[in-house]
């Protein structure tokens, strides 16, 4: 659909929260107007980047919040409180802040929440936390009466501090395009949780920090890492037409070289749905210039996280903001995903 | 740590039907086949949704020489079933009688409005996946149950199969079953077409057997090859083609050997005419063809729903037809004498969340998969 018609839509629907372009166009239509530009401020609310970036003394302070609303809490691989911490810390890495990751935490209950789900979910933040080198330093508690919430929603605000800040609009032609592991488990790992599929195997949710990954490859990219992203609600589709528009470069992907677990393809040729518009909540996009490519995937790979880890594309100088699949028999445009295929998935 | 484990990542390039490099062979074929034939344009027709999506859904058009142009065809049954049928459905629904249908079918647009716009007034509409939920759902209820049926032969042996089971007192069929090889009589015919081969789909054929487009070739001699739906089954299908055009043999060729056989399901094709009687009637966009229609046999009348409910469509005069309608070319669209590409409101007014026509509703039908596949600019410079 066209930013125009999203514009005219007097109420708001499930696919203005869906990572995609309608949100795009809420976001820079409504939200980003009017605001004044903050002192220091090197990546603001214009730049629509994964969180913000403001120079404080010698260091750039990255920033980012998020909020979460998954159904169902409790999912194959994770729940409400490992996605927050995961989701905020990842913005935050892919801005470039891997250190020492400060977050804050707001809940919002519903009258009648179960106390003994809450003290699960406290753990799981607080052991995600750990994993991650992050921790909690305040918070704000709401309560809302019964039936005016479904269930918890979280807020995480996150600060780190870096040195430099990556950008997702820094890939220039001849680019290599990284991503970190498989592609597609968040998704269909809650889909089948929320629609009690039984399928072959398990699907089980990424959903992790990978802000040691991060730094893993950006040591060994250095400046040769030219733009990051994390590839979450809207998926890899999303995150490269984002990432290509921005930069002004069109990005080839090859289909047959993205990661997927069988589990997630058999899922998507029975639902028809493309793990590439599905969110990953542990996956990053990483472009990289050709000449560091293989360094970054070799560093990627020796890690846990990154086994997977692949060179699944290349920017080129024309079809600028398109994304072009070469799917091993033939090629077509990639597209976004339009409406909301999954609403809560985050 | 909770996560995947990594073991399980697929090696893609083993699957047995998913090889690049036979495609890249068939492909190279394609070209050389193409040069030998010599003609600047050699169009062939497929009737078949599924082959439309797996052709966007690979890319495969980017890799077909510029010469071959591969057209979809009448192939998408929530597309052809004729507006005055939608219509029926929209009256029953009206008059108080509970639709069940497939979840394609309640946003086809009739004449007046489509089932969906029909449930926001008040009627009741039950999205169902098979025939069976929609007896299962009679059984539950005293209410009538009318099963608005759509869809080829193959879905059609499965609506035959229920009616036969003796489903409850309470349930009809409102049939607008097609059936695909008197269509292709029709479309071989049309000037504008110039088609010069078919490919056909190969699930129908399970049913009908491959031998039951003999007499087809005989008759408008042109070649016919029964295609399967993986990428390599499309482009070995159009190889075997583009050979029958290049030898002016006209001859039924089976590609799908490892699902189809010349007679076919015997079984089912016994129980689909038990049934149903094929006679002539309209589909949208194409025109009358001649036994294209299946209706409920007599001996089966107390389930079929224009026998049961009197059916009025004049109560829909009232209302005007929706104005971007008119704009619409969904029928030229799937007679396939023009492309998406061709349509004003392809990807502007008309979209899957906002379908002016029907061709942009189902996940067979042209539009809805060329505007999920990115329509089909010109890829083949690319890299």
């Amino acid at each position: 659909m066209t930013t125009r018609a999203v514009l005219l839509d007097e109420r708001i629907t499930l696919k203005h929260g869906a990572g995609g372009r309608a949100m795009r166009a809420l976001i820079e239509n409504v939200f980003a107007r009017g605001f004044p530009k903050a002192a220091g401020e090197e990546v603001g609310l214009a730049a629509m980047d994964d969180g913000a970036a403001l120079r404080v003394g010698g260091k750039l302070l990255v920033i980012t919040t998020d909020s979460h609303v998954i159904h169902p809490v409790f999912f194959p691989g994770g729940d409400i409180g490992r996605l927050a911490v995961a989701g905020t810390v990842n913005d935050l890495a892919v801005m470039g802040a891997t250190d020492a990751p400060v977050l804050t935490c707001a809940v919002i209950l519903e009258e009648g929440y179960p106390r003994s789900d809450l003290e699960r979910i406290q753990k799981s933040l607080r052991e995600t936390c750990l994993e991650a080198g992050a921790t909690v330093v305040t918070g704000d508690t709401k309560v809302m009466g019964k039936g005016e919430l479904d269930g918890i929603v979280l807020n995480t605000t996150g600060v780190a501090v870096t040195e430099r800040v990556v950008s997702d609009a820094g890939l220039r032609p001849g680019d290599r395009i990284l991503v970190t592991g498989t592609v597609g488990d968040h998704g269909f790992a809650v889909l089948a949780a929320r629609r009690g599929l039984e399928l072959e195997g398990r699907l089980v949710s990424d959903v992790a920090p990978i802000n040691g990954l991060v730094r893993v490859a950006l040591a060994a990219g250095g400046a040769a890492v030219s733009a990051m992203k994390d590839a979450t609600r809207g998926g890899v589709a999303s995150a490269l037409h984002e990432m290509a528009s921005k930069s002004g470069v069109g990005i080839v992907l090859e289909e047959m070289q993205v990661p997927m677990r069988d589990e997630v393809r058999a899922a998507s040729e029975l639902l028809g749905i493309d793990p590439l518009h599905v969110a990953n909540e542990g996956k990053a996009i990483i472009g990289v210039r050709p000449e560091a490519a293989d360094r970054v995937l070799d560093a990627l790979r020796a890690h846990p996280l990154g086994r997977d880890a692949a060179i699944i594309g290349k920017c080129i100088g024309d079809h600028v903001g398109s994304v072009i699949l070469d799917t091993g028999f033939g090629r077509r445009l990639l597209t976004e995903p339009e409406g909301e295929l999954l609403p809560r998935i985050c | 740590m909770i996560g995947p484990s990594q073991e399980n990542v697929s090696d893609v390039g083993q699957v047995k039907f998913r090889d690049p490099a036979k495609a890249r062979a068939l492909s190279a074929a394609l070209a050389r086949l193409t040069r030998e034939i010599g003609r600047d344009t050699i169009s062939v027709m497929h009737v078949c949704g599924s082959h439309e999506q797996a052709i966007a859904r690979f890319g495969l058009r980017a890799v077909f020489p510029p010469a071959l142009n591969v057209i979809m065809g009448p192939g998408c049954p929530v597309c052809i079933t004729d507006v005055p049928e939608v219509d029926e459905g929209v009256v029953l629904a009206r008059q108080g009688v509970r639709i069940a249908t497939y979840g394609d079918m309640v946003r086809v647009p009739g004449s007046a409005m489509s089932l969906a716009d029909a449930q926001a007034d008040g009627a009741r509409i039950d999205v169902v996946y098979s025939v069976s939920q929609a007896v299962d759902l009679a059984r539950k209820t005293d209410e009538e149950v009318v099963f608005f049926a759509t869809g080829f032969e193959t879905t059609a042996v499965a609506t035959a199969a229920a009616i036969l089971a003796g489903p409850p007192k309470n349930f009809s069929v409102l049939s607008a079953h097609k059936y695909i090889p008197p269509v292709m009589e029709i479309v071989a015919e049309m000037p504008e077409t110039r088609v010069e081969g078919f490919l056909a789909a190969g699930h129908a054929a399970t049913i009908t057997g491959w031998g039951i487009f003999e007499r087809f070739v005989e008759r408008h001699g042109l070649p016919v090859v029964v295609a399967g739906f993986e990428p390599l089954d499309i482009l070995a299908g159009l190889v075997k083609l583009l050979e029958l055009i290049r030898e002016g043999r006209p001859a039924v060729a089976n590609m799908y050997p490892r699902c189809v056989t010349r007679e076919g399901n015997l079984r089912a094709q016994e129980q689909l005419f038990k049934v149903f009687r094929p006679v002539g009637g309209c589909w949208r966009g194409i025109a009358h063809v001649p036994n294209g229609n299946l209706r409920l046999r007599d001996e089966f009348a107390s389930f079929d729903a224009r026998q049961r409910f009197r059916i009025d469509l004049t109560t829909l005069w009232d209302f005007a037809p929706p104005a971007l309608a008119q704009r619409c070319i969904c029928g030229d669209i799937m007679a396939g004498i023009a492309s998406p590409n061709d349509c004003e409101l392809f990807s502007k007014e008309c979209v899957p969340e906002r379908p002016v026509g029907a061709c942009m509703v189902s996940n067979e039908g042209t539009c809805k998969i060329w505007h999920e596949y990115g329509g089909h600019p010109n890829l083949a410079g690319v890299l």
